[in-house]
């Protein structure tokens, strides 16, 4: 067979898929469409949380009341300033990244390389922010009783309507009961950490402090937890089986266990998506710096890798508002 | 090149930017003043946004609206959707456009069913 150097954009190699219809390179095109494919994966999460909230609609945790937290500032009552601050640093190093393929467009290397690393360095950033929201989330803050049907009771001064921690309240029972390792006892037999508190030092507690009553799950009208009265936590309190301080997968101290579950699921998806975005931008960053692009004639490549990131910005724009702002 | 064909232009030509760069940082404004709109709109709570509509407080679908108009500018500004020939933009954005709100709407009907079923039910959740 004879071989014929084929021209793209010639006519005549129509038939063999010679022309562009869509006049974007291979690589462009399966990078959208990738990015297509996880958009529908994102869209089935947050729908799915959609869910469990709208199952759940006069009882889901109020996100603010969740979020509370500022780096160095303890104490201080602070919704959302920290994720509005993490939406921020990845817009930003969605910017620089964007200027890279601009820069990429004009040959500069030397612009690209910087503003590669600035990209690199702000998802470094909210990756570790996302590590410090969720060492927050899972030691979590006051504690709470759940009852037998998996209901959260947490724990308000009466007088304030303030949170009251467990710890502010709790009495002292001596108790054998010791966390049961596996080198005790049956070898391959353990359990999970045990609370600081046993249900009945809760119980004893709460029963010495007249102030203290039970907010439940159900929400009122204006969107507040319903606090009930000293009489009807004293009768409440008798339904908790269980102390949970902070969330894992199983409980949580906030509310709904499907919560923290979504929480968990979705953000830790993201920021998988984050940190492997990182990974692929410092391969893309050691290429520039060695020059695999300049001799290729062309930075599509950072392009490419661009637009993953600028998508792993966009999927946080609608956790940002679903998780924390709805 | 897709570099000579930018279009420099957004909000329906009513901003003209003279380069790349420059529309880059406007963007970026825009995209800023809208997060600082949500979250101050997020902090307070404005009493008369509370009102609801279609099942959802008028908060919530300012919230999401507002999120769709970011992500918008993200796609058509920082990806470059905007210089993309008009097949493309369409086999990218009308998949999403449409099994995204079906998927939503599906399972965001079916779970106020359930919850009508589990608050009128004669099964008590609250133990």
């Amino acid at each position: 067979m004879e071989v014929t150097a084929t021209n793209p954009n010639e006519e005549t190699n129509v038939w063999g898929g010679g022309n562009q219809p869509l006049n974007a390179s291979y690589g462009k095109m399966m990078m959208w469409f990738f990015i297509v494919s996880d958009a529908l994966t994102f869209s089935g999460f947050l729908v799915a949380y959609g869910f469990s909230r709208f199952k759940n609609i006069d009882s889901w945790p109020i996100a603010d009341e969740v979020f509370t937290h500022f780096p160095f500032l303890h104490g201080v009552d602070a919704p959302m300033y920290y994720v509005a601050l993490m939406t921020f640093i990845l817009i930003f190093s969605s910017v620089t990244m964007v200027l890279a393929v601009d820069a990429g467009h004009h040959m500069n290397k030397a612009k690209v390389t910087f503003y590669m690393l600035l990209t690199i360095i702000g998802g470094a950033v909210f990756v570790g922010s996302q590590a410090w929201e969720w060492n927050n989330f899972i030691k979590g803050e006051y504690g709470a009783l759940e009852t037998r049907g998996g209901q959260i009771l947490q724990f308000v001064d009466a007088s304030s309507n303030k949170r009251v921690a467990l710890a502010d309240f709790a009495a002292t029972i001596d108790t054998p009961r010791t966390t049961h390792a596996s080198s005790n006892g049956i070898w391959f037999v353990d359990e999970s950490t045990l609370p600081n508190y046993s249900v009945d030092e809760i119980k004893a507690g709460f029963a010495a402090n007249e102030n203290i009553v039970i907010r439940g799950e159900k929400i009122d009208g204006k969107g507040h937890k319903i606090v009930l009265s000293r009489e009807a936590s004293l009768e409440k309190i008798n339904d908790a089986v269980n102390v949970v301080e902070g969330a894992n997968l199983i409980h949580n101290e906030y509310g709904n266990r499907l919560f923290a579950d979504f929480f968990f699921f979705i953000t830790g998806f993201h920021g998988f998506h984050v940190f492997s975005g990182v990974v692929i931008n410092c391969i893309i960053f050691f290429n520039v710096i060695v020059g695999t692009y300049e001799r290729r004639g062309h930075y599509e490549m950072v392009e490419k890798v661009g637009l993953y990131w600028h998508f792993v910005d966009l999927v946080w724009v609608f956790v940002f508002t679903f998780f924390y702002l709805v | 090149m897709a570099h000579a064909d930018q279009k420099l232009a957004i909000f329906r030509g009513l901003l003209k930017f003279k380069s790349n760069v420059q529309k880059i940082w406007g963007v970026l404004i825009f995209l800023s003043i809208v997060t600082t709109v949500e979250v101050v709109l997020g902090i307070i709570k404005p009493a008369s946004l509370m009102g609801m509509f279609l099942g959802m407080k008028i908060l919530n679908w300012i919230f999401i609206i507002l999120t769709i108009v970011k992500a918008y500018y993200i796609a058509w500004d920082f990806m470059h959707i905007r210089d993309e020939k008009g097949s493309f933009k369409g086999s990218i954005v009308i998949p999403l456009l449409i099994l995204i709100p079906y998927l939503a709407f599906i399972l965001l009907v079916e779970a106020d069913y359930i919850f009508d079923v589990m608050s009128t039910g004669f099964v008590s959740w609250n133990f």
